[in-house]
């Protein structure tokens, strides 16, 4: 069913800049919905490294990936931004009275006055693996997830990997498919044990084959793939197969924001640094995602690209109002907002 | 001391290192193919490589994490190794290696 959602902000990515962000702009009266391919909050953080300590937090000596993202959403909590999660914005099209209309491929609508874009580096995709023409097979016999089991019954499955995408998978699909081939290139694996010890089971009974090596060409004609080819150290292997599952994890490619009309650098967004407003007027971007003139991609300049950003994006959302800068630490308006007056 | 890097494109770069700095971190600086979008935190493998059969030896095997990192891409050879994992050092000069498909910056 189609949503329409009529906002102020909208903020792509709820990585730390874009927290942050929200904190900004909800001292300023502003509220914001967030959009975010990934099922949490974090970005990076929460991807890439939720257990990794970082060192250069500002007041914080140290301080991990995940214990950031926690900090930043009790510091918004008051705000009580939006969060839509596992979505991706495809199109932004900016209407005639300067605001911005944004379609996401889980049929919703916003209507914003502001778009801050503060994607890092892009949008989290599976991996592909490098064989040559996968991509005509994709989302035909060629699939990153499991979406319907239903597709996968009665069908000759391979699955690749070693993580728990694989191994979960290779579990659960079991009992419908009518083979399944798990490739994994070591015999050795991330996944949970216990996951590991009941896959080594069903390779004993005979309903699971397991081969190590790692896919290197596939057969198939009009997006049906019929035979997945192996590199293996016994020499090159062909598996009769209707369904491939590549798990190699997730990479962040910059997506559809390339297609948005906003001018661009190797892969980033161009902005000036007194707003860190876009090519486009009203489309800002913060963090990883932007670029300008001694850009360094840290989180604590993210912070500050947020802070300048919320000003500027307050004179397009409320125009004409006078804004008086002030301190959380002695102002009493800016601490009834965070409810700690 | 100076490492030698063969990009995607085969093209042959010849880099100076910087002692304790990682080899990720030298190619990236260079402007060449890498992606290393994790920054170094042994998170993600897009900064495999291929190491010169000559200098295994002396660059040494992966830990179990760079192991279970290398899961994470297609191309594994007897040879790959995660840059982000090799520090720069006297002992490394001349180091040779090869850029992974999987360390493209469109990969």
């Amino acid at each position: 069913m189609s949503t329409e959602i009529t906002t102020d902000v909208v903020v792509i990515g709820a990585g730390p800049c874009g927290l942050f962000a929200a904190f900004e702009l909800g001292l300023l009266d502003i509220k914001c919905h967030f959009i975010d391919i990934l099922d949490r909050p974090g970005g990076q953080c929460a991807e890439l490294y939720p257990e990794k300590p970082i060192y250069d937090i500002p007041g914080f000596p140290v301080v991990t990936g995940q214990q950031l993202t926690d900090n930043l959403m009790a510091q918004i909590a008051p705000f009580s931004p939006e969060f839509h999660f596992s979505r991706m914005v495809n199109s932004i099209e900016k209407l005639d009275d300067g605001s911005f209309k944004l379609q996401t491929d889980a049929d919703e609508t916003f209507f914003t006055k502001v778009v801050v874009i503060a994607a890092g580096g892009g949008s989290f995709q599976p991996k592909r693996p490098p064989v040559p023409e996968i991509e005509q097979y994709e989302n035909r016999s060629v699939f990153y997830a499991v979406r319907r089991m239903e597709d996968f019954r009665g069908q000759d499955v391979v699955i690749v990997g070693g993580g728990d995408s694989a191994l979960d998978w290779t579990l659960n699909l079991q009992p419908i498919v009518r083979t399944l081939t798990l490739v994994h290139r070591r015999d050795a694996f991330k996944a949970a044990p216990a996951s590991v010890n009941k896959m080594k089971e069903l390779v004993a009974e005979g309903k699971v084959n397991f081969q190590l090596g790692q896919i290197a060409k596939l057969d198939g004609e009009n997006g049906q793939i019929n035979h997945v080819h192996l590199t293996t150290e016994a020499g090159d292997l062909s598996i009769p197969a209707t369904r491939l599952l590549p798990f190699f994890g997730l990479t962040m490619k910059l997506g559809p924001v390339a297609d948005w009309g906003l001018e661009l650098n190797d892969n980033t967004i161009v902005v000036d640094t007194e707003k860190f407003e876009t090519s486009v007027p009203g489309i800002f971007a913060i963090g990883d995602i932007n670029s300008y003139p001694g850009k360094l991609k840290l989180i604590l300049s993210g912070f500050h690209e947020a802070a300048l950003m919320a000003q500027a994006a307050k004179a397009i959302v409320s125009p004409g109002e006078r804004v008086v800068f002030q301190y959380t630490t002695s102002s009493t308006k800016l601490q009834k907002k965070l409810g700690v007056a | 001391m100076k490492i030698t890097v063969t990009d995607q494109a085969g093209d042959v770069h010849e880099l100076e290192g910087l002692e304790g700095w990682r080899v990720m971190e030298v190619i990236r600086d260079w402007g060449l193919n890498i992606k290393a979008e994790c920054g170094g935190a042994l998170s993600c493998a897009t900064c495999h490589c291929y190491v010169d059969p000559d200098w295994l030896d002396a660059v040494g095997a992966p830990s179990d994490e760079e192991e279970d990192m290398l899961d994470s891409v297609g191309d594994v050879k007897p040879n790959s190794r995660l840059s982000c994992q090799i520090l720069c050092s006297d002992a490394l000069d001349g180091l040779k290696l090869t850029l992974a498909q999987s360390a493209a910056k469109d990969g």
